[in-house]
């Protein structure tokens, strides 16, 4: 009955924007493009923000001694940036991605839920209000590393635990209704003839990506919930003056740590996917395999956690058992690889930016791979353990890996999101920049580990002093250029070469049969599959 | 929230979707407070999987229930060490009266810990002991200690305490030493609260 009067309605209302100005139009918006624009650039001022905390980091390591901070502060600083890179920085922008594009992709208008979507970014600017705001607190912000490790986060917190955690609960609770947004939008929403396997393999990535996070998230509010009561409600959980167990908590912390570097990856796993087969002109190699080596990543991720806590003590078949599922996630993963290889493989490539970040992932992505290998063997990683080698590890699965795929994607549907073809030798300029400093900085990292530097540590061992420089210049250079992809976006927005629909002649999906900019609305009607 | 954009999207769902989405909804929120639930649950199944494999070192808070060994292993010696430690913040000595002790399995012994207040406020303390290597936790049997109870002293009280234990004699052959460490918290506050 409603639905008759208000469908006799809008038939009515003629078709045109209907947003709202200014910034009303933001904070009320149930637009999944406006929404997906709202996370990619918070994401960005998340990454600048992380990004000028490890500025701080990398002035202080330039030289051995304490010269800039107090090693208290270095601790905020490390713990602080960690936290909003992997939560604001990475996370969000993969939502983003997913709000803009998913609709697009399987044919739909919105997303499922565009209230819910509303929510669900707007909470996330207090999340990072708290935590940030902690560091203007007499307290300090949190010290305790990104993994919050109990009894670091309880008994001897600085007294920053409670707004931590609260800020913690706010991202989970943003991560949780992001996600099952994105499921119910993919179950329920694709076109009349778009089976599941039809579906474009990005879209398959951040659905598997939402089922890890709406598994995990959970846990991870467990958990800071459990270190809430210890450190201010006399509870016991990972006292073991009270009869409880630190080790647990790296158990727990870990349980929902594993999976979620995979809900870093997999999304950019979708991103290059697509980017490749549009530059190479080729279809991607073995979509299939794709999608099951993309689910058995996910299942097994959920097997693998204690490759964390080799030196905790565990038993020898704990270890064994953890070593050996770790190395058989490779299998898989070494399939993407080979796919995204075969794909490239007689293509006839050209190198615009988005081609050339996708092809930086496939090979920095690679050696990141290659050293978690060598992590994940147990009798080696009592010598890696919380040195540099594994700062140099996780940087190049995540920077190079999870953020050269968002740079890629931003540059590939940039065109789309706001109509005008960006600077392509700017973007160039981007691109080698990054890519020449990225290395810099993290790839001397590897030896300092090798050659014993503990992480999270504001001084060194003198022997260590050429290396840091050299990290620190990288380090610099990383941070100054990504000022380039500002500026390569604001001239973007701005104006510039007018984009067709499709301006990548190889690009294949339904996002290219609009428009660009793509209008505000899109596939009111569904769009035929066959 | 904007009229347009209100129309277009219940435009796009007629109640039939919206019933699908619902469904969809209630499956995922579900898994989600199950697996909030499951964190939790991992508490307890930790500490019973430790304890049924023996794992972690941890040894039983509660006195082996009876002494049921009916012979002593002479053939074998095992060498017990005691090791002490205090936790940050706890002002007080706290040492082992014997470092070392050789035994055989199934013998009886009693060594003593002895442990001073040295502030001038009263405290209470509560010792937690773990076994290395961990699988011979399970082997080693308390029938008195310390560690059972929270010891409370006075200002610059000090006190020998007890601890009488037994090895099994199911002890795996390839475990010649064992290590109980001792740890001992300030649980003060706790128990105050
Ligand atoms: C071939 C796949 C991978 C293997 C075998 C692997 C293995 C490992 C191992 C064994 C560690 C623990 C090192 C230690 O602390 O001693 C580790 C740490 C880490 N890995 Fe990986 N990894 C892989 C891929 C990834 C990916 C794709 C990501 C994220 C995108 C990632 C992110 C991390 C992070 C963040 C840490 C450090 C956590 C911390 O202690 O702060 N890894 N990895
Ligand atoms: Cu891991």
């Amino acid at each position: 009955m409603t639905t008759d009067v208000i469908e006799q309605e809008s038939h009515d209302d003629h078709h045109d924007d209907h947003k709202m100005k200014g910034i009303k139009r933001w904070l009320y918006t149930t637009n999944h493009k406006d929404i997906g624009t709202l996370y990619l650039w918070f994401a960005f001022i998340m990454l600048l923000t992380g990004g000028a905390l490890a500025m701080v980091i990398r002035a202080e390591l330039f030289q051995p001694g304490l010269q800039i901070v107090e090693p208290d502060f270095f601790n905020q600083l490390t713990t602080v940036h960690g936290l909003i890179m992997v939560f604001g920085a990475i996370m969000p922008a993969f939502t983003g991605f997913a709000n803009w594009m998913i609709p697009m992709m399987i044919g739909a208008p919105d997303m499922a839920l565009p209230r819910m979507n509303n929510w669900s970014f707007w909470i996330l600017p207090f999340a990072f209000g708290i935590l940030l705001s902690t560091f203007f607190m007499e307290s300090g912000a949190p010290n305790f590393g990104w993994t919050f490790y109990a009894p670091l986060s309880t008994t001897y917190s600085n007294g920053s635990t409670a707004f931590f955690v609260f800020a913690v609960h706010i991202m989970g609770i943003s991560s949780i209704m992001g996600a099952i947004n994105i499921v119910v939008t993919i179950m329920n929403m694709r076109a009349p003839g778009m089976t599941y396997m039809k579906m474009p393999l990005f879209v398959w990535t951040f659905f598997i990506t939402a089922y890890l996070l709406i598994a995990v998230m959970p846990v991870l509010a467990g958990v800071v919930t459990m270190l809430l009561t210890d450190t201010y409600f006399g509870t016991s959980f990972f006292d073991a003056a009270g009869g409880g167990d630190p080790v647990l908590f790296q158990h727990l912390f870990w349980f929902f740590g594993h999976p979620e570097v995979y809900i870093m990856i997999l999304p950019a796993f979708g991103i290059v996917s697509t980017i490749i087969p549009a530059f190479a002109r080729k279809k991607l190699f073995g979509y299939s395999s794709m999608v099951y080596a993309t689910a058995s990543i996910a299942l097994l991720s959920f097997l693998v956690w204690a490759h964390h806590m080799f030196t905790t003590g565990m038993p020898l078949f704990g270890e064994l058992f953890f070593m050996y599922c770790t190395m058989l996630i490779a299998v898989p993963t070494g399939v993407k690889v080979f796919n995204w290889v075969a794909t490239m493989w007689r293509g006839s490539m050209s190198f615009e930016t988005p081609m050339l970040f996708s092809i930086a992932f496939v090979i920095l992505f690679t050696i990141g791979g290659f050293s978690g290998l060598m992590l994940a063997l147990t009798p080696v990683d009592f010598q890696y353990h919380d040195t540099y080698f594994v700062v140099a590890h996780f940087h190049y699965v995540l920077v190079t890996g999870s953020l050269f795929s968002i740079y890629a994607g931003a540059y590939f549907w940039l065109p789309k999101w706001t109509g005008h073809m960006y600077n392509e030798s700017l973007a160039k300029w981007h691109f080698w920049c990054s890519l020449i400093s990225v290395n810099l900085l993290f790839f001397p990292m590897h030896f300092l580990g090798l050659a014993g530097m503990p992480r999270r540590i504001p001084d060194y061992a003198l022997q260590f002093a050429d290396f840091n420089k050299w990290v620190s210049i990288g380090g610099f250079a990383f941070g100054l250029s990504q000022l380039i992809f500002l500026a390569v976006v604001i001239k973007c927005i701005r104006g510039g070469e007018k984009a067709a629909a499709k301006p990548w002649d190889g690009a294949e999906g339904l996002e290219w049969t609009v428009a660009s900019p793509a209008p505000y609305h899109t596939f009111s009607t569904p769009p035929k599959i066959d | 929230m904007n009229k347009g954009d209100e129309l277009q999207n219940l435009n796009n769902k007629d109640s039939a979707a919206i019933t699908k989405n619902n469904q969809v909804i209630k499956k995922l929120v579900m898994i989600v407070f199950g697996m909030f639930a499951f964190g939790f649950a991992l508490v307890p199944l930790y500490d019973v999987f430790c304890d049924i494999t023996g794992l972690n070192g941890k040894t039983s808070t509660t006195a082996a229930a009876v002494y049921n060994v009916d012979q002593i292993d002479t053939k074998r010696i095992v060498t017990v060490q005691f090791i002490s430690r205090t936790a940050q913040g706890i002002p007080w000595q706290f040492e082992p009266m014997v470092r070392e002790i050789k035994v055989h399995p199934g013998e009886m012994k009693l060594v003593k810990f002895y442990a001073k207040n040295e502030s001038t406020r009263d405290i209470i303390g509560q010792a937690v002991p773990s076994v290395s290597p961990g699988l011979a936790a399970a082997y080693f049997q308390k029938i008195e200690c310390f560690c059972f109870t929270q010891q409370p002293l006075q200002a610059n009280e000090e006190v020998e305490m007890a601890l009488q234990f037994y090895v099994d004699p199911e002890l795996p052959e390839d475990i010649s030493t064992l290590t109980l460490s001792y740890t001992l918290y300030d649980v003060t506050g706790k128990v105050e609260s």
